[in-house]
């Protein structure tokens, strides 16, 4: 999907360091997450060293999520996230034709890599939805779940815990089927692998 | 192609965590003024003059204090003694415990109402609960009889001598039913986990029935998740005693490697705790809320395996769906580049 030669440097220290330490700590809650929520001994992590990490983990990812909420604040890379709500959902229609059709003709992508815009229209509208919503309900509810004093006493008979969790639960499924679709679209680069490349060496 | 906006979407993250922060607050407000209501006082706290008062303020005149006078009957004089501990009686427990409405000397002889009580008294053989409550039709929906033969084949019955009796843990002077009367789990809770603790707790207890070291109850526990959570809102019984669906309070202690270990046990749909406490609190639930309400509170899960299995398959096939999806996709991309 790329058209350009010469490899641009567009993810900077601060932005590697951000994804690979939130790769690493997505991955540890998911999988301490369903030993929790699947608490069975036998093939998933013993529950209280699956709550221990999970809370740590956590509070972890909060702060880093803090980092790139602060960093998208004040710096160029914010911009990337500014959907242009104008023919938003025609560009849409444009990266899902190519990724459903275009891509086995190997048709060049619509809206390729270039320093002013470094997300498809597709990825824009995910990672808003998912580093924007999902992300900071999820922290929010996980704050709720570690302080159960925190929730709200109940609504129409069901404990504020219960809608706590629920929404929790919702956030880690959508985080989930993300990380793996993010996985997969990862391998969409110049090679299978050199999008890989670019989450260390930052150029792309 | 123009990206750009004026609005960042960090920006309005900012501006609804904010809104959110100030619902929060007023919700919040509004929870704690109206929870502090929940808690009842204590019922018949009130000492009554009863017709059994003036008898037993005769026993109480010495058994209710840590000291007694008498008359020395050779030499004239005014002794003070002290009383033993565990033969002191509290009025204030007394007589707004379960056997408030006896005599003494309902249960004891009447020979104690001469002092010095004659020599003999102290073999004198006490009474059990089966004695008075069982076989009487009143007490039946109490199960006495069930209780008895489960305290039986318990480890307290088993381990120790006859010597160990319902008064170990129900002190007749004191006790009084809680979990039907008090409508605050937790005080329940904490009244029948001090049942426990009087010997489990308390080192100088504990060596009068055993030679065993007393063991740490914290250090025991420390592989329990959340345990001091566990300990305000679980009776000791709950895990250390068999629970049984025809039995409301579980009697048959068990020994220490068959107590309750495994999370699912309490926290799935099937759990053991719907046999005692909480399946009564389930039926109070109902009774006073209604059946949806009721129900609902009833089964107040945080996480774990109280999960609703609908939302469970939902997720399993959604998520299968998706990386069948992406296989497709990937098996496609592969046979075309080739």
């Amino acid at each position: 999907m790329e058209n350009h030669n010469e490899p641009i440097y567009l993810y900077p220290v601060w932005i590697r360091l951000w994804h690979v330490l939130n790769a690493v700590l997505c991955l540890l809650l998911i999988i301490t997450g369903l030993s929790i929520q699947f608490s069975n001994p036998t093939i998933t992590v013993r529950f209280n060293v699956a709550v221990a990490i999970h809370n740590v983990a956590g509070v972890l990812l909060s702060f880093n999520y803090i980092l790139f909420f602060i960093g998208n604040l004040f710096t160029k890379n914010g911009g990337y996230y500014v959907i242009e709500v104008k023919g938003f959902f025609k560009r849409l229609k444009i990266q899902f034709h190519h990724y459903t059709i275009g891509v086995f003709k190997k048709e060049p992508a619509p809206f390729p890599v270039t320093t002013e815009s470094k997300f498809n229209p597709l990825q824009q509208f995910s990672y808003v939805a998912v580093m924007y919503t999902i992300i900071p309900l999820a922290i929010i509810s996980g704050l709720g779940l570690l302080y159960p004093d925190l929730t709200v006493n109940g609504l129409i008979g069901i404990s504020g815990l219960d809608y706590t969790d629920l929404l929790h639960l919702f956030c880690g499924f959508v985080i989930t089927i993300f990380m793996c679709v993010h996985l997969y679209f990862c391998t969409f680069g110049k090679t299978a692998f050199s999008n890989f490349k670019s989450i260390f060496n930052g150029y792309h | 192609m123009i990206y750009r906006a004026n609005i960042r979407p960090a920006w309005v993250v900012l501006f609804l965590l904010l809104l959110f922060a100030v619902a929060f607050a007023l919700v919040k407000s509004t929870d704690s003024s109206s929870s502090g209501k929940k808690v009842k006082p204590v019922e018949n706290t009130k000492i009554v003059n009863l017709e059994q008062f003036p008898v037993n303020e005769k026993c109480l005149r010495c058994h209710g204090q840590s000291k007694y006078t008498f008359e020395n009957a050779e030499s004239k004089k005014i002794s003070y003694k002290r009383m033993y501990s565990e033969l002191i009686i509290d009025r204030n427990e007394f007589y707004v415990s379960n056997h408030k409405g006896f005599k003494c000397t309902d249960c004891h002889s009447e020979d104690y109402l001469t002092f010095p009580h004659p020599g003999n008294l102290r073999m004198e053989s006490k009474a059990n609960c089966i004695d008075c409550h069982g076989g009487d039709e009143k007490y039946a929906k109490f199960q006495f009889e069930k209780i008895d033969s489960n305290f039986m084949s318990s480890v307290h019955s088993q381990k120790h001598s006859e010597e160990f009796t319902c008064w170990m843990c129900h002190n007749p002077h004191t006790y009084r039913i809680n979990a039907r009367t008090n409508e605050n789990l937790q005080e329940t809770v904490a009244y029948d986990n001090l049942i426990c603790l009087n010997c489990h707790g308390d080192v100088t207890k504990y060596e009068l029935l055993t030679n065993k070291q007393q063991p740490n109850i914290l250090q025991k526990h420390d592989w329990l998740p959340n345990q001091a959570t566990h300990f305000i809102n679980v009776r000791c019984i709950e895990c250390h005693a068999r629970n049984k669906d025809t039995l409301l309070i579980a009697h048959e202690i068990m020994p220490k490697n068959m107590a309750v270990k495994k999370c699912e046990s309490c926290h799935a749909k099937n759990s053991i705790l719907y046999a005692s406490l909480f399946k009564y609190q389930v039926k109070e639930n109902i009774k006073k809320q209604g059946l949806f309400k009721g129900l609902f509170l009833s089964e107040t899960s945080t996480i774990g395996p109280d999960q609703n299995n609908t939302l469970n398959i939902i997720s399993i096939v959604l998520f299968s769906l998706t990386i069948l999806a992406i296989l497709i996709h990937a098996v496609i991309r592969i046979q075309k580049s080739h």
